[in-house]
């Protein structure tokens, strides 16, 4: 998988960054044997005193220029080509992958699975699985970094971002919070186990909370009075959320809006910005009264209704 | 008598020069001449110098133990912060702009002083007052968001004297603008009649770069600092995510003035190398206008290039891409320049004294340095290592081991024009040679740790990253010294060192015409254009 | 060397090179000052694009009656300086002195209808804070911090145009200018006239989004 025995590449894509380090290694070696080798060779040849040859040089100096401008700017163009190739695939996530969910604060880091298991400074994973993070941060920038993935991603404040890992090796390895944020920025890391997926199935199972992360998100839907809006024939009347994420929403604005995590979030915390087409800005602002995993909670419910219909279409 | 090396213009002691013109402290402090000036910033940045070096040791010292030896994780936060704002903006960054080039700049084109030197002066008196106020905010507790002021840590969360240290970088940034406008117009207008661009020596062309992007930079860091102190006393986000604002945004707005700030910080360290590589290889810079179009190209090209300090700071895929290909493309003007160099050496006549140590020192640093930029322009490599030690010894050995480098070498080559005095050679290159050495050990070995996973700005750390920092700290004692060492011997010059003639090195160039230290006005008798940039004759000394 | 005029400096070689720096400085000074307004722009740019609606909407508080009076007022000073670089190249120095003191009557108008501004979007609750009063969002608040720090920026350097251009006046008035030499009139003028051209991109940009014809 990767050229090096150490650090422990833990996935495939982390071996192919490495082979991707190799060949800069060697391409640099190159170059430095370009350069120091007739430096060298040119300090000695030529100090003062020695007897040499000094008269000028009688060739065209602009073709050497072409030459070695020109070869060099073809090599940082395959570099470039392979190194954004790789990018490409380590940004994008595969359709299938399951998801958790993480929160960074100062200073830790607070992480959810889908089946709601929850973890702080710890990550335990299946063997083989593709895993997709949701991340976002409570405070300041922080960084999700896990050396032997070779990912790392800036966990910023007031969105949400991903990063993908797959991971091929059981073992623990390191997790690194790699944005300075503050006092105990050095502190904050802890560890991601990967295990077989059996040891995995068990361990959720150990952990089990009460409810995933949907159903959590279900209660406090209930709790904090959004059904008391957004279900049934109330009075105060609001949008019905079966069958909206992932599909557009006609704002008031006249732009069209697609109801993703990022939108629901903004709905949550700044519902003036998010008046959806047709309805009165009567919504009140949850900021303050939510944790962002409390958020995540309640998206992961309303992300559970996307395919069902509100009941009044189904009794057509 | 005293002893006269080989030179062709005696100089008796008591001539008058513009050392000896005034002795007293406002003939110092209300000079307009650049040369007082020069030596103004050069007894200050020293002064920044120190003490941000203090950090570094204490830091380094720290690191020793994986979970800490002796300081606070708050204390430690601060000192890597005042390391950094002092070493880019109170140290580099003026070192040899205001340093070399206002000693040299006026001398070098033929002129009596720039053309603006009332603002000269203002330029330095702002410097100390920017300086004041960041000392300040260190001595009263000092500051722990980093040299980078990311938001909204610095803008909402920090508790420390930030507006204090911001205010002081504010001021020192038009110190800067006052510099780059100087010497553009000078430049531009005051070269003596004959010197045209391509008449110029590089160093010329190297520093006008510079200047452009002092000018046009510098300003977008004077706002963006403001309105980040805005923030912080008003609680009006515009990069407060809670208020409806984007921190990355001042990302954007911060490095798109960083980014050109770091070739301003190695752009004059190679225009110093041009001078060196020439005189002591007896030669002119193997292709001389592809050197002076690459110093414009790295310019222009570094204002395109910001993007890349954020690959993984949620930017855009495709913004990443594209600032990806153009920082490939910046890196191919410095390629240009030290296969140039090299090839210089090439049928030269080489010699091998302290200055031409450290232009051969930078060559090597900064191609290493230099080199590992690509890995850090490669995307895929760049979300491993970014905020790693990778990143850390990457600009270590761009800035230290390049423009630090550089201005040592400066400072030797130019010293005898600049006081009349020889250094000790043998000890010179001696400690040239202990600062290659005490560099290498320092920050090669963060290369590796770097790539391993130790994370920046870390004051505990994983055990298994120690041997690697004990080596670093290691290093840098040797390099303390190294660095101790030219202090040492260029204060004992001044009064116990050779007396220099006009033209020690019998180098090309106009500041050799006249004496050392040259007359308040420069030229008693007006300097001769030479017949090409770099008159020199390899051939003559092939016996 | 022959007679060199008295405000020959001594580290230039002739008049003419010495007009040529002052003015390579004065346009290299005004290419700083675009780069130091330009991080506002930008940000102006971007939030404005995250939050058109807002724009729009907090654009129409604006007092354009004002914002007007203002833009036409500037205008005009940048005709009158216009007038006094010419009259300076005539050596003309009773309408140099005359149109540089009316700039800077105009300059100080302009200060005292944006005082006035200044007071009334304070009595309506515009300074972005615990008092801001429109209640349409973030997007707001941004907006006026935006209008605080462009605007308030701008009057900064409209009072030390003022300071500029009252020393020229005193200068001239005093007979240091004349048909050969009015350098320092030529770039105050075009510090002037740079002061102008911003008001004219902050005036649409905001007080005209969203108020349509």
């Amino acid at each position: 998988m990767s050229p090096f025995p150490f650090p422990n590449a833990a996935t495939e894509l982390a071996g192919k960054v490495d082979w991707l380090f190799l060949g800069l290694i060697l391409i640099s070696t190159f170059y430095m044997a370009l350069i120091f080798g007739p430096m060298i060779y040119f300090l000695f040849k030529y100090r003062r005193g020695k007897k040499a040859d000094r008269s000028s040089i009688r060739i065209h100096t602009w073709k050497v220029e072409v030459v070695w401008t020109v070869i060099p700017f073809l090599m940082m163009m395959g570099l470039f080509g392979w190194a954004a190739d790789l990018y490409y695939q380590i940004e994008r996530p595969p359709a299938d992958a399951l998801e958790a969910f993480v929160v960074g604060k100062q200073w830790m880091w607070k992480l959810q699975h889908a089946e709601g298991n929850r973890e702080i400074n710890e990550l335990h994973l299946p063997l083989g699985q593709t895993i997709k993070l949701t991340m976002t941060s409570e405070d300041v920038i922080h960084s999700f970094f896990i050396p032997a993935f070779r990912i790392k991603q800036d966990v910023v404040p007031g969105r949400y971002v991903t990063e993908w890992f797959r991971p091929a090796k059981i073992g623990t390895y390191h997790l690194f919070c790699a944005e300075y944020c503050g006092s105990d920025h050095s502190l904050m890391g802890g560890n991601v186990i990967v295990m077989k997926p059996e040891d995995y199935a068990a361990w959720l199972v150990a952990g089990a909370p009460r409810d995933n992360l949907a159903a959590a998100g279900e209660r406090l839907f209930r709790d904090l009075g959004c059904s008391g809006c957004h279900v049934g024939s109330s009075v105060m009347r609001a949008p019905r959320l079966e069958g909206v994420y992932g599909g557009p929403v006609p704002l008031a604005s006249g732009d069209v809006a697609i109801a993703d995590d990022q939108y629901i979030r903004d709905c949550i915390l700044l519902p003036a910005s998010q008046r959806v087409a047709g309805y009165s800005p009567l919504m009140p602002t949850f900021q303050g009264r939510v944790s962002e995993e409390q958020i995540i909670q309640l998206i992961a419910y309303i992300r559970s209704l996307a395919s069902k219909r509100p009941p009044e279409e189904m009794n057509k | 008598m005293n002893p006269i090396e080989i030179q062709t213009v005696q100089v008796q002691p008591e001539t008058e020069n513009y050392l000896s013109a005034a002795h007293t402290v406002r003939s110092w402090l209300l000079t307009t001449d650049h040369k007082r000036i020069g030596l103004l910033y050069l007894f200050s940045i020293l002064i920044f110098f120190a003490v941000a070096a203090v950090a570094a040791a204490l830091m380094r010292g720290e690191l020793l133990r994986p979970h800490g030896a002796f300081l606070l994780n708050e204390t430690y936060n601060k000192l890597f912060t005042l390391h950094g704002v002092l070493m880019v903006w109170f140290f580099l960054i003026p070192s040899i702009p205001a340093v070399l080039g206002n000693f040299v700049i006026p001398l070098m084109i033929g002129a009596r002083d720039v053309a603006f030197p009332r603002l000269n002066l203002l330029s330095w008196h702002l410097f100390m007052l920017g300086g004041a106020f960041v000392l300040y905010s260190i001595i009263v507790g000092g500051v722990d968001t980093g040299w980078t002021f990311y938001t909204p840590f610095s803008s909402t969360y920090s508790n420390t004297h930030v507006i204090l240290m911001a205010a002081g970088i504010f001021i020192a940034g038009f110190a800067s603008i006052l510099t780059g406008l100087n010497f553009i117009i000078t430049i531009h207008t005051m070269r003596l009649s004959g010197m045209t661009w391509f008449r110029m020596p590089l160093f010329l062309w190297s520093m006008y770069s510079t200047s452009l992007i002092l000018i046009l930079a510098t300003p977008v860091l004077a706002i963006t600092l403001a309105l980040m102190a805005m923030e912080r006393i008003w609680h009006i986000g515009i990069f407060d995510p809670k208020l409806g604002g984007d921190p990355i945004l001042f990302q954007h707005l911060f490095w798109f003035y960083s980014h050109p700030a770091v070739y301003i910080m190695i752009l004059p360290g190679m225009g110093v190398v041009s001078e060196l590589i020439s005189c002591f290889s007896r030669k002119e810079i193997f292709g001389y206008a592809w050197v002076a179009m690459a110093s414009v190209a790295i310019a222009v090209l570094g204002f395109l290039v910001w993007g890349h300090h954020m690959f993984v700071s949620s930017q855009s895929i495709y913004a990443g891409m594209v600032f990806s290909v153009l920082s490939y493309l910046v890196a191919v003007p410095s390629a240009i320049k030290v296969f140039n160099w090299t090839a210089t050496l090439y049928r030269g006549s080489i010699s091998f004294e302290a200055p031409m140590l450290y232009a051969l020192s930078f060559i090597g640093l900064f191609t290493i340095g230099g080199l590992t930029g690509l890995f850090l322009a490669a995307l895929a490599v760049d979300v491993h290592v970014t905020d790693t030690y990778f990143v850390v010894a990457h600009f270590h050995y761009i800035m230290v081991g390049g423009m630090v480098t550089g201005f040592m070498g400066g400072l030797h080559f130019w010293w005898p024009k600049i006081t009349g005095r020889l250094y000790p050679e043998k000890l010179a290159q001696l400690a040239a040679l202990i600062i290659f050495a005490g560099f290498n050990l320092t920050f090669f070995p963060q290369f590796i740790m770097g790539y391993l996973g130790m994370p920046r700005r870390y004051h505990n750390y994983a055990p298994e990253f120690q041997i690697y920092h004990i080596l670093s700290t290691a290093g840098a004692s040797i390099l303390g010294i190294g660095y101790l060492l030219p202090l040492i011997y260029l204060v004992w010059s001044l009064r116990h060192g050779k007396i220099a003639g006009a033209n020690p090195w019998k180098a090309s160039g106009l500041e050799w015409e006249t004496s050392s230290p040259p007359p308040v006005h420069n030229f008693d008798t007006p300097p001769q254009l030479p017949d090409k940039p770099y008159d020199y004759h390899p051939e003559a000394d092939s016996e | 060397m022959s007679e060199s005029p008295a405000w020959l400096r001594e580290q230039f070689d002739s008049p003419e090179q010495q007009q040529e720096a002052s003015r390579l400085g004065i346009w290299a000074f005004l290419a700083t000052e675009i780069m130091f307004f330009g991080g506002l722009f930008v940000g102006y740019i971007v939030y404005r694009h995250a939050y058109p609606h807002a724009f729009a909407a907090s654009s129409r508080h604006t007092n354009i009656l004002y914002g007007t009076i203002n833009t036409a007022i500037l205008l005009t000073s940048s005709l009158s300086m216009a007038l006094a670089v010419h009259a300076a190249e005539r050596g003309e120095t009773k309408r140099l002195v005359k149109n540089t003191l009316f700039t800077v009557l105009l300059a100080t108008a302009f200060l005292g209808v944006k005082a006035l501004e200044y007071a009334e979007d304070f009595r309506e609750g515009l300074v972005p804070g615990p008092g801001f009063s429109l209640q349409g969002g973030k997007g707001e608040e941004l907006f006026f911090y935006f209008y605080w720090a462009m605007t308030g920026l701008h009057a900064i350097h409209v009072l030390i145009g003022i300071g500029l251009l009252s020393t020229i006046a005193v200068m001239a008035a005093r007979n240091r200018f004349s048909a050969q030499y009015h350098n320092p009139v030529e770039v105050a003028g075009l510090y002037w006239h740079f002061v102008d051209i911003v008001w004219i991109y902050l005036y649409p940009l905001l007080y005209l989004i969203g108020r349509h014809l």
